[in-house]
């Protein structure tokens, strides 16, 4: 094995901007995503445990539809399929005028998957309380939506907050697959600055600790957040 | 865009098939090279001796934090420098999904055991079983009831994620519709068909998982 070992690579400019830059949008679009996700998700797993059939019929198609389609196949029909559909003054827009478009269709691809994920969470969440508190609820007067509101749900996110920590983590491991739509992420970023200067291993070293770093400071945040937000005397439940 | 045809599909569908195949091909040794990976890490974790308890945690943890497509990176471009001349991405993905698979095999194994109440193994050893006939007779056989869903979903989700083979250009089965589309102009009708088709295949099998679960679940 002959390889130049450079290190020095690293912190070579233009290269280092590259990295930071990759790695600044491997977060933002993370976060924006898993802002769509959380609200995208909270509506679709309390609309799977309402009296109504079609509403809960529609939500369960939704999360069919997103769990069973790989994430690549649903951003390559975000991204190349959903302009063609539209009507062309549409279509058009979103394939040239839209700015970042590669950015927005990476976090409402991630939202969107990811949400069907929160959702099925929730949904256990909420099928874990007994259903006498939601019963009681209503007796005393409250509403169906106040019943969501200050007695489900409150107790329903507090339960799930640990299976939302390994999505948080997953939704910035899956932004890796934006590269394809040509979003320079931090995985696009040091395959990119290996191809150029033939040092994928100082590259990719680089990428896997910052994924690593970004991992960590994700358990560290979610672990205060379990901390603080641990129901006294609940189990906690994982949907799949 | 033109009008859907049959005749279409129908010469697109010997391609469309020898992407599948290797899509399965990836799936199935993806999925018996993680289980048997998966398994040793599980039994390290689960082992007394603290040392080899803590590496096998640290594996699990370390390949849990990177994104898979960063590990097929890492060999697709690492491999050529080692060996000096450049491998079949099919290879460089499947050794990364195998070590990245076997990290989540390893905690569903893990948790199917650590799912058996400790109570029935100490009864099974007051009752002057061994501690290997303790573990064939009453905890595994429990442990994998509890196991087979979970794994038929993991083995569904890595299924779907062979896909990803796209990038470093695996003829699977998106790609194969990525070329046809590309090639005829028609990529919509191919991504479409793409999704209908991984769709189908997916709920039905997490059909099946989840009629397992109702059946073998304690």
């Amino acid at each position: 094995m002959r390889y130049n070992w450079n290190w020095a690579i690293l912190v070579t400019e233009p290269y280092l901007m590259w990295m930071l830059s990759g790695l600044l949008w491997t977060i933002l679009v993370s976060l924006a995503g898993w802002v769509l996700a959380l609200l995208l998700g909270s509506i679709v797993g309390v609309a799977r445990t309402v009296r109504q059939p079609v509403v809960r019929a529609i939500a369960a198609a939704y999360v069919e539809v997103f769990r069973n389609i790989p994430l690549l196949v649903q951003l390559f029909l975000w991204y190349f399929v959903l302009p063609e559909l539209l009507p062309p003054a549409a279509g058009t827009w979103l394939k040239r005028d839209l700015p970042y478009a590669e950015f927005w269709t990476a976090v409402v691809s991630l939202g969107t998957y990811t949400a069907c994920r929160i959702a099925e969470q929730l949904r256990a969440g909420i099928e874990a309380i007994a259903g006498g508190q939601a019963r009681a609820g209503l007796a005393t007067g409250l509403t169906t939506a106040q019943v969501y509101r200050y007695i489900l749900l409150p107790v329903a996110y507090r339960i799930i907050v640990p299976a939302l920590t390994s999505e948080f983590l997953n939704i910035f491991k899956n932004s890796s697959l934006a590269l394809t739509i040509g979003l320079l992420e931090l995985t696009s970023r040091s395959r990119q600055i290996s191809e150029y200067t033939y040092q994928p291993i100082e590259m990719f070293t680089a990428a896997t600790l910052l994924y690593c770093l970004i991992a960590l400071i994700v358990a560290a945040g979610m672990r205060i957040v379990e901390k603080r937000s641990a129901l006294p005397g609940m189990i906690t439940v994982e949907a799949r | 865009m033109g009008g859907f045809d049959l005749a279409y599909l129908t010469a697109a569908l010997p391609l469309l098939w020898e992407g599948m195949q290797v899509t399965l091909l990836l799936t199935l040794f993806g999925v018996v090279g993680g289980l048997a990976l998966g398994a040793m890490l599980a039994v390290l974790r689960l082992s007394r001796a603290r040392l080899l308890a803590t590496a096998a945690a640290g594996y699990v943890t370390f390949f849990r934090s990177i994104p898979i497509l960063l590990g097929i990176f890492w060999f697709y471009f690492l491999v050529p420098i080692w060996l000096g001349h450049s491998i079949d991405g099919f290879y460089a993905a499947l050794v990364g999904f195998v070590l990245f698979e076997a990290a989540y095999f390893c905690e569903i194994i893990r948790a199917g055991i650590q799912s058996v109440r400790r109570g029935q193994i100490l009864a099974g050893l007051a009752s002057g079983l061994s501690y290997r006939q303790t573990m064939r007779a009453i905890v595994l056989p429990q442990a994998l009831r509890n196991m087979l869903p979970v794994l038929l979903t993991q083995s569904i989700n890595l299924f779907k994620g062979t896909s990803l083979v796209y990038i470093v250009g695996v003829r699977d089965f998106l790609t194969a519709a990525d070329v046809i589309g590309a090639r005829d102009n028609r990529i919509v009708e191919m991504y479409g068909i793409a999704a209908l088709v991984y769709f189908v295949i997916c709920f039905a099998a997490s059909l099946l998982a989840r009629r397992l679960q109702r059946r073998y679940a304690i």
